[in-house]
């Protein structure tokens, strides 16, 4: 095997503030989004939503009535965006894929040993291959919490970097498991490590861990984004995943990347929200929105 | 082939519905007379001037004029009340009319943000977020130390001067008449309180909130009027202590006619800050710091960080981050929840920022402003920024009030000390260092009444404000507050 020479320099990021990043978001929740702004939030936050199935207890049936919810947000109200992706566990890509067979919504997957990342590299290249072979057009990887808690950086920009490789055509979803981190200047550090190494998005938690996203981290993500930005002319995606379950708190992270990143990241493309139950709270204020009543949650599938 | 040019698009096709805070449950009158004695009274010289919203040009009420006779009329009732009812009040009583006060503030908090808007300029998230909880929290400070005044100053028998004569400036209306109104009712005074004439109005209705707390008659009256009401209280014989906010110029003349006479005084006069940005500063926040401390209430603060200092090395970083946040501030309706920088408070201080963009112009400097688009109606300015500029401008040397800011750099602690301290005024400055002991180095250098570590424009009533050199002496808020009302 060739030895990697990681010409990173790990010791490069800016420190954070805390008090100026709550300031920061202070100023975006007092942000007031209304009428023909809100409509455009709810429906651009609904097309950027992976649903997410991430149990233990999951089968090909509880994965495929997921992907037919993909499919059929809410039929009965027209024109409505989809969602960008489904995200499963390596071993339910192929019935994910067949499901979403010939539609725009893509097949993520959560791979290297999801959530701990507490395996060996051969494992979770495998892991990932596993996802990629089975048709997973993104992968949602976890960074080794234990071996940047160590102080070994290279060790965690080697992985991800490996794992890129191992990736192909398929993007690269990078889960900093921000809760794990402990504070806004390792978010830092371990945002930039990922894009260095290769991320084509940085995201923020596996879902397991309390906290998980917040709208401070996601700053922090967002302005590694912005200065790797404007050193390459490269695009980084950001994903913010877990605790983000209403629409009001989903317009505010929108909000953040408007002003933050600006056009080009409103876009799935670019930005997505790992989140299941975000989909029918999104949903069931689009139709408020339009029709001014609030319906009963019992009017949306839950899936 | 070409170098792609890197830049964010703002411009993103979402933008922000209007979403105006509601006028509907604000009541104001037609015309207002003067506070005196606990009663509303007609001017003697029957005169009544205009009050405007600066948003719009539109009249928002009538304002009295007083003048020396109406001025005579109130000193009277504030030494009668003092005579025989404030100063032998047991002081816990003392502080239940206060505590009254502050909480009925609280409960017409929405009413009295929206008329500070109106009549001011500034953004309704400013006066309902800053402005009206930061004075109703003023009262609710200094009614808390009404009886405690021999703890605060043990051994040394504290004891009331009389009558205070208040003049209050037109960018923080309500929340200056509570700095001077508190801490002489808290220290046993009464009190003759002359608001900015632009920006009478929440005085007015804190006049009617005093009437409903019950004050007895005359320990609060609140004249309206313009420079020579000013100078009516303040060459008044029968006034103890003269409690001053507002432009340096002014400051000179009252310290000029009180000489030789038995009045005290306090003085909270002009800026111009330094805020300090060094390489190993959290730059991101810095930047959040920067517009905080320049776009804060369109610049009309006296303790402002208009003279921007960045470390060298970081100085292309930082303004490429300060030029991006820039474009994300809304500029517009302030009755607007989203709006970030609202209208300049008047024809005439809008006059003197423009003069002063061509005075920078003129000098060389280069400048630079946010694309925003500006209301028809109305008096504003976009926020502002100016480069290539040094210690020689003047407006870098002369305050501005108004969204303008004025960009040095420096390389070492020495220079941007010197720097720093090289202005007429010395009222605030801000740091941002991520080292404690060059942070710690730094406020022990630098002559100015007030420093910020790391944030900028933070308030709180505990913590003392005011100047050194031509920013004035004494100070408001804190235990200090209260010594500058009482003699030992």
């Amino acid at each position: 095997m060739s030895k990697k020479v990681t010409k990173f320099n790990f010791n490069s990021s800016p420190t954070i503030d805390q008090v100026g990043i709550n300031d920061r978001i202070a100023r975006i929740t007092a942000r007031s989004i209304k009428k023909e702004t809100k409509m455009q939030g709810l429906k651009m936050a609904l097309n950027m939503v992976d649903l997410t199935t991430l149990e233990g207890a999951d089968t090909d049936k509880k994965v495929i009535q997921l992907c037919n919810k993909a499919l059929h947000l809410h039929d009965s109200f027209p024109n409505l965006p989809t969602v960008a992706a489904v995200c499963v566990y390596p071993n339910f890509v192929k019935v994910a894929k067949k499901a979403l067979e010939g539609t725009k919504i893509n097949v993520a997957s959560v791979a290297t040993a999801f959530p701990s990342g507490q395996s060996s590299l051969k494992i979770k290249l495998l892991d990932t291959k596993i996802a990629v072979n089975a048709g997973a057009e993104e992968i949602d990887m976890v960074i080794s919490r234990g071996k940047f808690h160590e102080g070994n950086y290279s060790f965690v920009y080697d992985e991800i970097a490996a794992i890129k490789e191992a990736c192909g055509n398929s993007r690269l979803k990078v889960i900093l498991e921000t809760g794990e981190l402990g504070t806004f200047d390792a978010v830092r550090k371990a945002s930039d490590i990922a894009i260095a190494a290769g991320a084509d998005f940085i995201k923020t938690s596996t879902g397991k861990i309390s906290p998980a996203a917040t709208l401070p981290v996601t700053l922090v993500m967002l302005e590694a984004i912005k200065d790797y930005y404007y050193k390459t002319g490269i695009q980084v995606g950001m994903k913010p995943a877990g605790g983000i379950s209403n629409s009001k708190l989903a317009l505010q992270y929108l909000m953040l990347v408007k002003e933050t990143l600006g056009k080009d990241w409103l876009t799935n493309k670019w930005f997505r929200f790992g989140a299941s139950s975000l989909a029918n709270d999104l949903l069931m204020q689009i139709v408020k929105q339009d029709t001014g009543i609030y319906q009963s949650k019992d009017y949306f599938s839950k899936d | 082939m070409a170098k792609k040019t890197i830049k964010i698009n703002f411009d993103t096709g979402w933008d922000l519905a209007p979403a105006p805070e509601s006028t509907g449950h604000i009541q104001l009158n037609e015309k207002y007379d003067l506070f005196i004695g606990g009663k509303w009274v007609k001017p003697s010289s029957g005169k009544y001037f205009a009050t405007i919203n600066p948003a719009d040009e539109k009249k928002l009420a009538m304002i009295a004029e007083a003048n020396e006779k109406d001025v005579d009329k109130a000193v009277k009732a504030a030494r009668k009340a003092y005579d025989t009812v404030w100063s032998k009040m047991p002081a816990k009583e003392r502080g239940k009319y206060i505590y009254r006060i502050a909480r009925l503030i609280q409960e017409k908090a929405r009413e009295f943000a929206v008329i500070e808007t109106l009549d001011g300029g500034k953004p309704i998230r400013e006066s309902r977020d800053i402005d009206i909880p930061l004075a109703a929290a003023h009262f609710f400070y200094y009614a808390g130390w009404a009886d405690k005044l021999d703890y605060a100053f043990p051994n040394r028998k504290p004891k009331s001067l009389g009558v205070a004569g208040q003049i209050t400036p037109w960018n923080f209306p309500l929340l200056m008449a509570a700095w001077k109104i508190a801490p002489a009712l808290a220290t046993g005074n009464t009190v003759v309180l002359k608001p900015a004439e632009t920006t009478s109005l929440t005085a007015l209705k804190l006049a009617e909130v005093i009437q409903e707390a019950g004050l007895p008659d005359g320990v609060v009256n609140i004249i309206t009027g313009a420079g020579e009401t000013g100078a009516a209280i303040v060459n008044h014989n029968d006034i103890d202590k003269i409690a001053f906010t507002g432009s340096t110029g002014v400051g000179k003349i009252i310290q000029n006619a009180i000489a030789g006479t038995h009045k005290k005084a306090t003085l909270e006069l002009g800026g111009k800050a330094a805020n300090i940005i060094f390489e190993d500063a959290a730059l991101d926040q810095a930047v959040e710091g920067i517009i905080n401390g320049i776009y804060f209430n369109q610049g009309h603060v006296c303790c402002a960080g208009s003279r921007l200092f960045i470390q060298e090395s970081v100085y292309d970083i930082v303004m490429r981050k300060l030029k991006d946040r820039m474009e994300s501030l809304v500029v517009g309706n302030p009755l607007d929840k989203n709006t970030d920088i609202g209208a300049i408070n008047s024809k005439e201080q809008l006059q003197v920022i423009n003069k002063y963009l061509k005075i920078g112009q003129q000098e060389g400097a280069e400048m630079y402003q946010s694309n925003c688009t500006l209301p028809k109606k109305g008096y504003w300015c976009k926020p502002t920024l100016f480069t290539n500029v040094s210690q020689s401008n003047r407006i870098v040397q002369e305050e501005i009030f108004g969204p303008v800011l004025a960009v040095q750099t420096f390389r070492t602690v020495a220079e941007v000390i010197e720097k720093a301290n090289n202005t007429p005024f010395g009222l605030s400055a801000g740091v941002w260092t991520d080292k404690g002991s060059k942070l710690f180095n730094m406020t022990s250098q630098l002559n100015a009444g007030i420093i910020w570590g790391n944030t900028f424009n933070k308030f709180d009533p505990t913590s003392p404000f005011g100047g050194y050199k031509e920013s004035g002496f004494g100070r408001e808020g804190g235990l200090h507050g209260l010594k500058d009302y009482l003699r030992f």
